[in-house]
This record gives C-alpha cells, structure tokens and sequence, in this order.
C-alpha cells in the first residue's frame, strides 16, 4: 500500500509531471515563472487548493453524483461533473481567500495576487477529472493530487532558473520574448523524458 | 455601424488578433491535442460552438449580471455549454472523445472562453459578441489544424489520421501518407517537447507576419540587402 502511494506521488512528480508531459498549466507556467519567488509562492498555492479540491469533489462524485452501483442508471447523474467540480473549486478558493485575509494575513499577502487565477489553472480540473478517471481511491487520489502540485513546484522553480539564462540571450527579433522560451521549455521538457520508466525500476510496481 | 468594422470583428481573430499566437491564450489545449490535424479541428470546432453560444448569452445578459460576481456567473455559463458539447460528442463522435479525453471538459478553463467573455462579450452587443466568438472560434481552430498538421507529418508520417471518426463516410482507417513507411518518423515531434517546440516556432512565424515593415515601394538595390545580411 505504501509502496504503491510512493510510486503514484513520484510518478505524479518526474514522470507524468503535469506541465511537462501533460500540458496542463500551460498558463502560468510561462506567465509567473519569470520570477523564483513568484513561481514558488504560485506553485505552493497550487498544490493547496488541488489538494482541497481533490478532498472535496472526490467525495461529492462518488457519494452524491454517481453513487456505487448506480452507474448507467437513471441515477447516474456524471454528466454534472464538468459544471460541479469548476463551482467547487470557484468556491474553494474564494473561501480560501477569505479565510487567509483574515487569519493568516502573512500568507495572503505573499499568495494574495495568485488565488483568484488558481480557478482558471487547468492543473486544478485536470488533476480532479483524472483521479476519477484512474479509479483511485480516496487515499490515492489525496496523494496523486499532492504529488501533481509539488511536481508543478519543481518544474516552475527549474524552469524560473532556464528563464534567467534564456533572457539574456540574444535571439532573431520575432523570437524575442515567448518564442524562445517555448523553446527553452522543449528542452526542459525532453530532459523530463529522460525519467520515463524510473519509477517502475525503483518501486518495482 | 458599418459593414466594414463587422467584418473586421470577424477576421481579427484569424491573425491579428489570434488567440494563439498573438493574445497567448488557451495554451494547454494547443500543445496538448495537437498530435494528429483531425484532433486540432475536432478541439477547434467544440471550442469554436461553446465560445459563440457562451458570448452570446453572456453579452445578452450582460446588464444584468452583477459586477462582482462575474466571473463566477461567466464560469456558470461556459461549464453549461461544455456539458453540452461533452455529451454531443460522446454520442455522435465516440473516436473524438477518447481523442481528446480529458481535454474535452477542461474548454470551461479554455481562457480563450473567459478572456473574450470578460474582455469583449460583457462590453459589447449581441450580434458583434457572436462574429467574434466565430472569428476567435476560426483563428483557433486554424492553427490548432496547422500545428497539428506539422507535428502529424513529422512526427508519424501521416496527414489527417482519424478523420474518419468526424466524417464516418471515409471510414475509420482513413490516413493520408505523407512520408513513406520505409523512412523512420520523427517520433519526438508526436510527444511533449515537440510540441512547445513547434509551438514556439509557429509563434516567431505569427510575430513576424504581423510586425514586419512593410514592403516599400523602391526595390532595394541587391548590394545593400546582401550587405546586410552579411
């Protein structure tokens, strides 16, 4: 049991890391990672609010929305998933929000300008829709969403250092700016690949 | 309003205005369905129907809308057209579906959808909402055609593999062959790094299309050019 959660939250990490393989995040991970703290305090947000989402939409789906034994019939209601799981999360982070303003002023201020754009993160969807797509159970699913928000944190914080060095370069005119750092993201990408198969080898699963 | 600025409303979205290459929006999508050209237009085309339906409702209720719970209301509005196409094309285009797999709900985090609701449809009128939503609708699934078609040739040898499962009449095996069978493909253009690298190249391409300077009429004496380059 262990070994199979460390082997789901390492895969989540370097193999089927969610910016890198997946696409998914696309977003913010060109538009904050110019900066290295930027990019982590948007990354720890991130893994945040996809674990709360996980924790709360695994349960409403299972529980309320397809419960055991009625898929297919008149009570299979999965068709409300899309529209379901995108209020949740709306909610979750403006409670969120609201809940670090006034408690944890410290914190809000260094993730205040972040929260409202974690709606709008595919990560965030994608890692809920996929987790039921995998038939993980609750425990799994808490994990693997833990796992694709630290795996979001190493890519933009490995990532943030590529930028710096990708700026200073001198490039043809209509590559300046996103071009190239599209391309800079295609080789850190390819060195993800290199992983492929790392995780089996190691947990033997 | 004249015809003209209508029309102009309609044909921003192709280049000048892409919202792609040029606005930088709904990235994820792009590099992620883009293996095949047939998965760019399946994508394209369901994201172009739930952007025209979600700007016109979401104009035409734009009065009433309160301003501080927009964006939850404009999430509302886009998740319900997304439901719909989802069960359309589970029902019609089963092929398409397992295509796109979890890409196909994530069009209601599509911020090309939201970006036009908050920054076009909720200041402008019905009828102009709708032209754009279509023009931001053709411009995205015109490149995501051309960039799916790019990596599709490079990357296994083929041109519009699984169309058949959008026009059953071709069959399900339907496939152009580009590059013969007997010369390997380029397999990374089909995986992960391929994609932004494309993507990246497309993007340069679009920047230079729309900010070179433009022709001048004196043809430049051939010296000067090559001197130029030199």
């Amino acid at each position: 049991m262990a070994l199979k959660l460390a082997s789901i939250f390492f895969t989540m990490i370097l193999v089927d890391n969610y910016v890198l393989s997946k696409f998914l995040g696309i977003c913010p991970f060109l538009g904050v990672s110019k900066k290295l703290d930027s990019a982590v305090g948007m990354s720890l947000a991130v893994t945040f609010v996809m674990v709360m989402a996980t924790a709360a939409t695994w349960p409403i789906y299972r529980l309320l929305l397809v419960p055991a034994g009625m898929e297919g019939t008149d009570r299979d209601m999965g068709y409300l998933q899309t529209i379901v799981f995108i209020l949740i999360i709306a909610i979750l982070v403006q409670l969120l929000e609201n809940f670090l303003k006034k408690f944890i002023p410290a914190l809000y201020k260094a993730l205040g300008v972040y929260l409202p754009l974690i709606t709008t993160n595919c990560t965030i969807l994608g890692v809920t829709i996929l987790n039921l797509d995998n038939g993980y159970n609750f425990v799994e699913s808490i994990v693997c969403a833990a796992g694709a928000g630290i795996g979001f944190l190493v890519a933009m914080v490995l990532f943030s250092g590529v930028r710096r060095k990708v700026e200073q370069a001198v490039t043809p005119v209509c590559f300046k700016g996103l071009p190239i750092t599209l391309v800079a993201a295609a080789m850190t990408s390819l060195s993800f690949m290199g992983f492929g198969g790392i995780v089996e080898a190691i947990f033997r699963v | 309003m004249s015809n003209n600025s209508k029309l102009k409303i309609l044909t921003n979205g192709i280049l000048a205005e892409n919202p792609v290459l040029r606005l930088v929006l709904g990235t994820c999508p792009t590099l992620a369905v883009t293996t095949m050209a047939s998965n760019g237009i399946g994508m394209g085309l369901a994201a172009t129907f739930v952007l025209l339906c979600s700007n016109i409702v979401i104009s035409a209720l734009r009065k009433i809308i309160p301003d501080q719970v927009r964006i939850p209301c404009y999430i509302t509005v886009i998740a319900g057209f997304v439901s719909v196409v989802q069960m359309i094309v589970k029902a019609y285009v089963p092929t398409l579906d397992k295509a796109l797999g979890v890409y196909l709900p994530l069009i209601v985090v599509n911020c090309i959808i939201l970006g036009r609701a908050e920054m076009f449809a909720s200041k402008n009128g019905v009828v102009d909402s709708a032209l754009d939503g279509i023009g931001m609708g053709i411009g995205f699934t015109i490149t995501l055609t051309i960039m799916g078609t790019i990596r599709e040739i490079l990357g296994s040898g083929t041109w519009m593999a699984g169309l058949g499962g959008l026009i059953p009449s071709l069959g399900s095996d339907f496939a152009i062959r580009v590059i013969p069978e007997s010369i390997d493909s380029f397999s990374i253009m089909t995986s992960a790094p391929g994609g932004f690298f494309v993507f990246g190249i497309m993007m340069a391409g679009a920047t230079w299309l729309t900010t070179r300077p433009k022709k001048e009429k004196t043809v430049q004496p051939a010296e000067a050019a090559e001197g130029g380059n030199a």
